[in-house]
């Protein structure tokens, strides 16, 4: 009779489940595990054509890594693009939110939408657009400087500048999916907040600074840890605009991971390279938990 | 407070201009004449109008094919998936179950696992299956997601009770409440899950890259692409290929925002 109930109990959920479940299984968690085992073996093109040729290596994989100059090339990128794009793009996204939610707005609806707008097109395609807008000689941003007289710059040629022009074009892309968060957070504050403020004399700055960004805090954690794991994942813009040029300047560590697997087919080497980024993002997140447990308990 | 607003809102207008000039100029571009748009100092609006460029795109180069592929796999995905999250997420949402709280969790937890790690093994799976250069080596990767079965059950747990208990009382079957009950309460989730999954996969560029290496099966990005690289040149030709591969998502986005809008929320909620 238990056993009978206990069958009828699962039943209709393991059905509604199965699906979704095994999808997620085969075609999730055993490429997470077989990809993690491949990061200990020496799987490579000709592994590919039969799989018996991939031999266990240990860590030799993560070894080679190591002592890779190009890893710590694509290291040092990815973590430029992550350090001084996510900041910035966090500023602009507070920055629009706080402008979007002030009283004295007409028109926030529009404002929003063609705040919005770079978000939701193709990654790809934008990346096109911006490469001509960075054209050393026929681009927008170049004749923009010449009209103050400041002479332009090769900004995708130039291994000082392309990162840049990437994180420049990353912000713009980006910035209004964090601005509509933060709108949703700036009205979660209370009024009265700044209505007693107001009562003890307190000028623009101080309701800044002493209600708004902490009481922020919870929401700007929660975005920076999106932005952030996003901005690890760079692989889109390097690869459509600079082909991780000049001299590496903008190679990545996904654009790695695909040219060391999908290109040269070492995919052991590549798997590890996806383990590296997997920890950093892992790593990143307890960060995030650690910090909102702090600020949840203050 | 009179200079204050003036400042406000020239800013609010400034800033509009430098989120929308770029597709001004990709628009723009595409209707020049051929070198039209490499010169200096650069012409903000054609001379002449001319549609030369999306014709060479049409008749010349294989863009409906491309712009096909990629409806057909943005449409599938978002039909399919749809039905199976949303069976997830009535299972989490409305059944007990012994291990239904950890399953979840563990799913939850997966979440920071980047989709790149599974990308060498995936393709090693579909190479073994044939699926290389084949819609379902996009497809039947894309039809379950974590985040979409997490939107719904937060959608449906917050349905009451009391309407299944109804229902099941007069004789309906699960499947019943499912198809007849839950799923037309849910429709507001499922416009915003719907939209975000095609968009997405409009959108989504390294795996139809690595999976889709036979021009006849390029999705409109994977095209893009590799267009930019063989005629890097003709800026003209890539600005309009750039509007055509824009468009679509910029038309759902306008009709469907406030969904859109409302599902950024609702996902940026914490557990």
């Amino acid at each position: 009779m238990k056993g009978k109930r206990l069958f009828k109990v699962w039943m209709s959920p393991a059905l509604f489940l199965a699906p979704a479940l095994l999808l997620i299984a085969v075609f999730f968690f055993i490429p997470v595990v077989v990809s993690f085992l491949m990061s200990f073996t020496d799987f490579d093109i000709y592994s590919l054509a039969d799989s018996s040729n991939a031999r266990f290596v240990g860590l030799e994989n993560y070894k080679n890594l190591l002592s890779d100059p190009l890893f710590w090339k694509a290291m040092h990128n990815t973590l430029y693009f992550v350090f001084i794009g996510v900041p910035l793009s966090l500023f602009v996204s507070l920055g629009t939110a706080l402008l979007l939610n002030s009283k004295l707005i007409r028109f926030m609806s529009l404002f929003r939408l063609a705040y919005f707008l770079p978000v939701v097109t193709t990654l790809v395609a934008v990346a096109v657009v911006w490469r001509y807008i960075y054209h050393p000689s026929f681009g927008l941003v170049n004749y923009l400087l010449s009209l103050i007289g400041v002479s332009g710059v090769d900004w995708l040629g130039n291994p000082n500048w392309a990162m840049p022009a990437l994180i420049l074009m990353a912000v713009w892309k980006n910035f209004g999916y964090n601005m509509i968060i933060f709108i949703a957070g700036l009205q979660n504050i209370p009024p009265e907040l700044y209505e007693s403020a107001q009562i003890d004399g307190a000028g623009r700055w101080q309701e800044l600074l002493h209600i708004t960004i902490p009481m922020l805090m919870p929401t700007t954690i929660f975005v920076s840890i999106i932005t952030i794991i996003g901005y690890f994942q760079l692989f889109a813009e390097p690869y459509v605009m600079t082909q991780g040029g000049p001299m590496n300047a903008t190679l990545s560590i996904v654009l790695l991971m695909y040219q060391e697997g999908f290109r040269w087919w070492r995919m052991g080497y590549s798997a590890a390279l996806a383990f590296v980024l997997f920890l950093i993002l892992f790593a990143a997140t307890l960060i995030q938990l650690h910090l909102q447990k702090r600020f949840s308990t203050v | 407070m009179k200079a204050n607003k003036v400042l406000i809102n020239t800013l609010a207008i400034a800033i509009t201009f430098m989120t929308l000039v770029p597709f001004v100029w990709m628009v723009s571009a595409s209707f020049m004449h051929q070198g039209e748009a490499n010169q200096f100092p650069p012409r903000l609006f054609p001379e002449t109008f001319s549609l030369e460029h999306y014709l060479r795109l049409f008749i010349s180069m294989n863009i409906v094919r491309y712009f096909l592929n990629s409806v057909l796999l943005s449409a599938s995905i978002t039909g399919l998936s749809l039905l199976v999250n949303s069976m997830a997420g009535f299972a989490f949402a409305k059944f007990h179950f012994p291990g239904k709280e950890s399953l979840f969790k563990l799913l939850l937890a997966a979440m920071i696992i980047p989709a790149q790690v599974t990308m060498l093994p995936l393709f090693l799976m579909m190479n073994q299956l044939g699926l290389i250069n084949s819609y379902f080596g996009v497809i039947i990767p894309g039809m379950a997601s974590i985040f979409g079965i997490f939107l719904i059950r937060q959608y449906i747990s917050s349905l009451p009770d009391s309407l299944i208990e109804a229902a099941r009382l007069d004789g309906a079957t699960d499947f019943q409440i499912y198809w007849r009950i839950v799923l037309p309460l849910a429709k507001p989730i499922l416009v915003t899950l719907g939209l975000f999954t095609f968009m997405g996969t409009w959108n989504d560029f390294m795996w139809p890259l690595i999976i889709m290496t036979r021009e006849s099966m390029y999705t409109l990005p994977v095209a893009m692409a590799n267009l930019s690289g063989e005629h890097s040149q003709d800026t003209e030709l890539m600005m309009a290929g750039a509007v055509i591969t824009v468009l679509p998502v910029i038309i759902v986005f306008l009709a469907l925002q406030r969904f859109y809008i409302e599902g950024i929320m609702l996902g940026s909620v914490k557990e």
